[in-house]
């Protein structure tokens, strides 16, 4: 085909091509692998450090945090990270006591996947903060779902029990309702929706309140090295 | 020495304003109507671009005698490809912010065809020095063209400029130039005032051209 828009271009056997290419392809492998290699510590530490700040907002009070996974029936600690799994994060204040759980979870809104972290305090069956990580919403609308500080204040005490439920603005007088926000309804009704099923998932394998797992010693020294 | 200077300047300017990519060879719109909702988005897309338009077009022209024709636009993408790469893991260690907000757009700088079309009708048929002075011009021009429709939509969609409230309170954002249409809109209008003031410059060379003729058969 090149050859057609190019009639002045010299004959070049088909090896000198393959050869050309494999070089380009092989050089260019080489300088892919060596900026990942050097920015990944970088972007390891952000990530992680995003992921801390997430988790100490929307559980105020806590200076730790340990990873937890639901493994064989029960919430056990974690620091590998393995395929599939769903960890939700442990939150404890200096001593080791236990504070609440930052837990993550996924749904669709209105342009496209919504991803929040919400705090959860078991013992008073609370939310008590959330926090969009992940989100498309139409810039102006749809992203006052974190932009309005009106509108994460309803997450601050919001009781689980039954289930939380949406009113119109200005309506909230029960501690399970939230104010929707006008010209975002969809995008805000997601947020509950998705508070909603993550709670119905995670409702059930959350251990009985006052046996929560303990802040485990590796983590505390790691915690205490940074 | 004169004409070597005046040459290398004409390649840089060329590209800001007379052959501007988007103004005038409306090419990378898809780059150009997507982040331009912030002047830090706009800026940032720029400043990748300009990295990978003279990384590509400083490797593309000193190589050009050893890729063959056969395969080079396959050779110019590889080596496009590899600087949008870096450019995206670069952003994502430096700038994690501005990565998200930008998000699928970083990779898509590879299909930009104002960069794999200065590679084909400029770098390899060029020497070093004039390809990457092109590629500069190119750039700059993209990042102008970036940067006036992302100041236009912030300061009237969020009224502010780089994040700084510009307006107060009473400000109402008119929220429909950061969404797509707004884009449109800002970008149509623009294209509108360059077409103009080339009309402009056209008539007025003409009456001077006219002017002279009459001046001379006189």
């Amino acid at each position: 085909m090149s050859e057609d828009k190019t009639p002045d271009a010299p004959a070049v056997s088909s090896t000198r091509l393959v050869l050309t290419l494999a070089l380009a392809g092989l050089i260019s492998g080489v300088a892919i692998i060596g900026i990942y290699e050097a920015t990944l510590p970088t972007i390891t530490i952000n990530k992680a450090r995003e992921l801390r700040e997430a988790v100490f907002k929307v559980v105020p009070g806590v200076t730790r945090m340990q990873k937890l996974v639901y493994k064989n029936g029960e919430l056990v600690s974690t620091t590998e990270t393995e395929k599939d799994e769903e960890p939700i994060y442990g939150g404890y204040d200096d001593e080791g006591g236990f504070i609440g759980y930052a837990i993550p979870g996924a749904g669709p809104g209105f342009q496209d996947v919504i991803g929040l972290l919400y705090g959860y305090k078991p013992d008073q069956k609370l939310v008590i903060g959330m926090e969009i990580l992940e989100s498309r919403e139409t810039p102006g609308l749809g992203d006052k779902i974190y932009k309005d500080a009106e509108f994460v204040a309803n997450f601050k005490e919001l009781s689980v029990e039954p289930e939380i439920v949406t009113v119109k603005k200005g309506q909230k007088s029960e501690p399970n309702e939230v104010d929707i926000i006008t010209g975002a309804s969809i995008s805000s009704k997601a947020v509950v929706r998705i508070i909603n099923e993550t709670h119905t998932v995670w409702s059930t394998r959350l251990p009985q309140p006052g046996s929560e797992p303990l802040m485990t010693e590796s983590e505390k020294t790691v915690d205490e090295a940074k | 020495m004169a004409e070597n200077q005046n040459e290398s300047y004409e390649t840089f300017f060329r590209g800001i304003w007379r052959d501007n990519p988007v103004f005038v060879q409306v090419l990378g719109m898809c780059p150009m109507l997507a982040v331009t909702n912030s002047a830090i988005n706009a800026v940032a897309m720029g400043m990748a671009t300009l990295f990978v338009l003279v990384g590509s077009s400083f490797l593309v022209s000193s190589f050009k005698q050893w890729i063959p024709k056969q395969v080079r636009i396959s050779a110019f993408i590889i080596i496009i490809a590899t600087f949008v790469t870096v450019a995206d893991y670069t952003l994502l260690a430096l700038v994690p912010k501005v990565h998200k907000e930008l998000g699928a757009f970083i990779p898509l700088i590879v299909a930009n065809c104002m960069i794999l079309g200065r590679q084909e009708a400029f770098a390899s048929r060029n020497t070093v020095r004039l390809a990457v002075l092109d590629a500069m011009g190119m750039a700059g021009g993209f990042m102008v063209a970036l940067f006036s429709l992302g100041a236009i939509r912030e300061i009237l969609g969020n009224g502010s400029l780089f994040g700084v409230d510009l307006f107060g309170e009473h400000f109402e954002p008119w929220v429909i130039m950061i969404l797509p249409p707004g884009g449109f809109l800002t970008l149509g209008l623009i294209l509108l005032f360059f077409n103009w003031v080339t009309q402009q410059k056209d008539k007025f060379i003409e009456q001077v051209a006219e002017a002279e003729r009459v001046a001379s058969d006189g």
